[in-house]
């Protein structure tokens, strides 16, 4: 499942500011992200972490400044998988329809055995047939990170993509995306605080007010992103 | 995927949850049946009367549920933000608005069809022989609602006063349709039925004319 075959893409937001009336998510944030990088993006709540995932993703337009992307060739699927604070699907659909719908919206080729695979994967395969309205927390976010698996995308963006897991649903987690950063994938997930999901990350950035006041790759400096945002 | 086949794939998906949960329709076939009901309490018409402003209660009746049954076309796919997850996954956007249109215009017509009988035996008029031209009129009046309606449910879905703002546009601006379905569905009750193809005319333009704007436009509607 984890398997990017396509190659990986690369954003750019260049001063770029969204504006919520009167208040700045972002402001004048410049951030480079190379093709096949694990970003993880670190914050105190409200600092903008998660408008940039959704300017990230298309879904949210900057109100100034552009955003690039990088590294996608002509017959390359563009959009990102993406796993947000809501989880993205149906509660009155099943599991295994949920997936079959939103693998058919995004045509993909077999997605009856995809689909039965993902929920295998995701622990889900005996709940297949429950409603979403019945499931807990972190079914549904299990279910939400299916989904963001589907199309097999070369950019992954999540948004505090452990919230609700149990420590075995959280081990499966890191498994899959270190698997999916080591084929290339391009990821890019909000996290709160040092977890195991975090230590996946190659890069750690640190917003505040909506810019970047961090930026590390490395060393000593590298935890103390997620320290300053814990506290 | 193309357009048509994703709008398909969500149609089937609208559809659905729409007849697994069966809130919606439920709520505004009880919703019409009370206000038809009332309307014939309330004039309580003769035959003559009947036949002149029966079509226009009837109409009426049908844009109320409308307001009602529009409401939540875009509010649902609030809940869990699963509107990000179908703008994310369909190749264009307008497949949104025609799964939202052809959901809202079927859901409508059932409710139409439902209260057809109901209406003909309260108000005491006949449709016999007058079949098709009323479904032809149910048909593009009920399009033209779901086509403005859908488009309005989702600027007022993203409004503050959401459930307040959408009747406040959308009774104002079917005024036309209503006008034109009560003509023609009066001109088919009259004692010498005839079908009023001006009045036709002017419902499947207004029909094309708005499905041709949220084409163009549609795809800012949806956006945060």
């Amino acid at each position: 499942m984890a398997a990017a075959a396509e190659p990986s893409i690369g954003l750019r937001f260049e001063k770029v500011d969204k504006r919520y009336g009167a208040v700045y998510a972002l402001r004048n944030l410049t951030l480079a992200i190379a093709p096949g990088e694990c970003v993880a993006l670190a914050g105190r709540n409200g600092s903008g972490k998660t408008t940039l995932l959704r300017i990230a993703s298309c879904l949210t337009r900057p109100t100034r400044g552009t955003l690039s992307f990088s590294g996608v060739t002509e017959n390359q699927n563009p959009r990102a998988g993406f796993v947000a604070h809501a989880a993205m699907v149906y509660d009155e659909l099943t599991a295994e329809e949920n997936l079959l719908f939103f693998a058919k919206l995004l045509g993909v080729a077999d997605r009856r055995r995809l689909v039965h695979e993902l929920l295998c994967e995701v622990g889900l395969a005996e709940r297949k047939d429950s409603l979403v309205r019945t499931f807990s927390r972190g079914m549904r976010q299990r279910v939400a990170i299916a989904r963001a698996l589907l199309a097999n995308p070369s950019l992954l963006l999540f948004d505090e993509p452990a919230t609700g897991l149990d420590p075995e649903a959280t081990s499966w987690l890191t498994g899959q995306l270190r698997e999916l950063r080591d084929s290339g994938c391009t990821i890019v997930m909000s996290l709160h605080g040092e977890s195991q999901v975090a230590r996946l990350a190659t890069r750690a950035v640190r917003l505040d007010a909506g810019s970047v006041v961090a930026d590390t790759r490395s060393g000593a400096t590298f935890q103390s992103v997620f320290t300053f945002a814990g506290a | 995927m193309g357009l048509l086949s994703n709008a398909a794939a969500l149609l089937g998906k609208e559809v659905r949850t729409e007849f697994r949960s069966r809130e919606l329709l439920s709520t505004t076939i009880v919703f019409v049946l009370i206000v038809v009901v009332l309307f014939s309490f309330t004039f309580d018409p003769t035959a003559n009367e009947s036949h002149r402003f029966g079509p226009g209660l009837l109409w009426l009746a049908f844009l109320f549920a409308a307001s009602l049954m529009l409401q939540p076309c875009f509010l649902r796919e609030q809940v869990n933000d699963t509107l990000s997850a179908l703008r994310l996954a369909v190749s264009d956007p307008f497949a949104i608005f025609l799964a939202k249109i052809g959901a809202n215009t079927l859901f409508l017509l059932l409710t139409e069809l439902l209260m057809l009988p109901v209406f003909a035996a309260l108000f005491n008029v006949s449709f016999r022989g007058q079949v098709s031209g009323i479904l032809l009129t149910f048909f593009l009046g009920s399009l033209g609602i779901s086509v403005a309606g859908t488009a309005l449910a989702a600027i007022s879905a993203q409004a503050r006063m959401r459930e307040l703002l959408l009747p406040l546009l959308l009774l104002p601006l079917l005024a036309p349709i209503l006008v034109a379905s009560t003509e023609v569905t009066v001109s088919l009750m009259g004692p010498e039925p005839f079908m009023q193809w001006k009045g036709i005319g002017f419902l499947a333009v207004f029909d094309v004319v708005f499905l041709t704007a949220l084409w163009l436009f549609g795809e800012y509607l949806l956006e945060e």
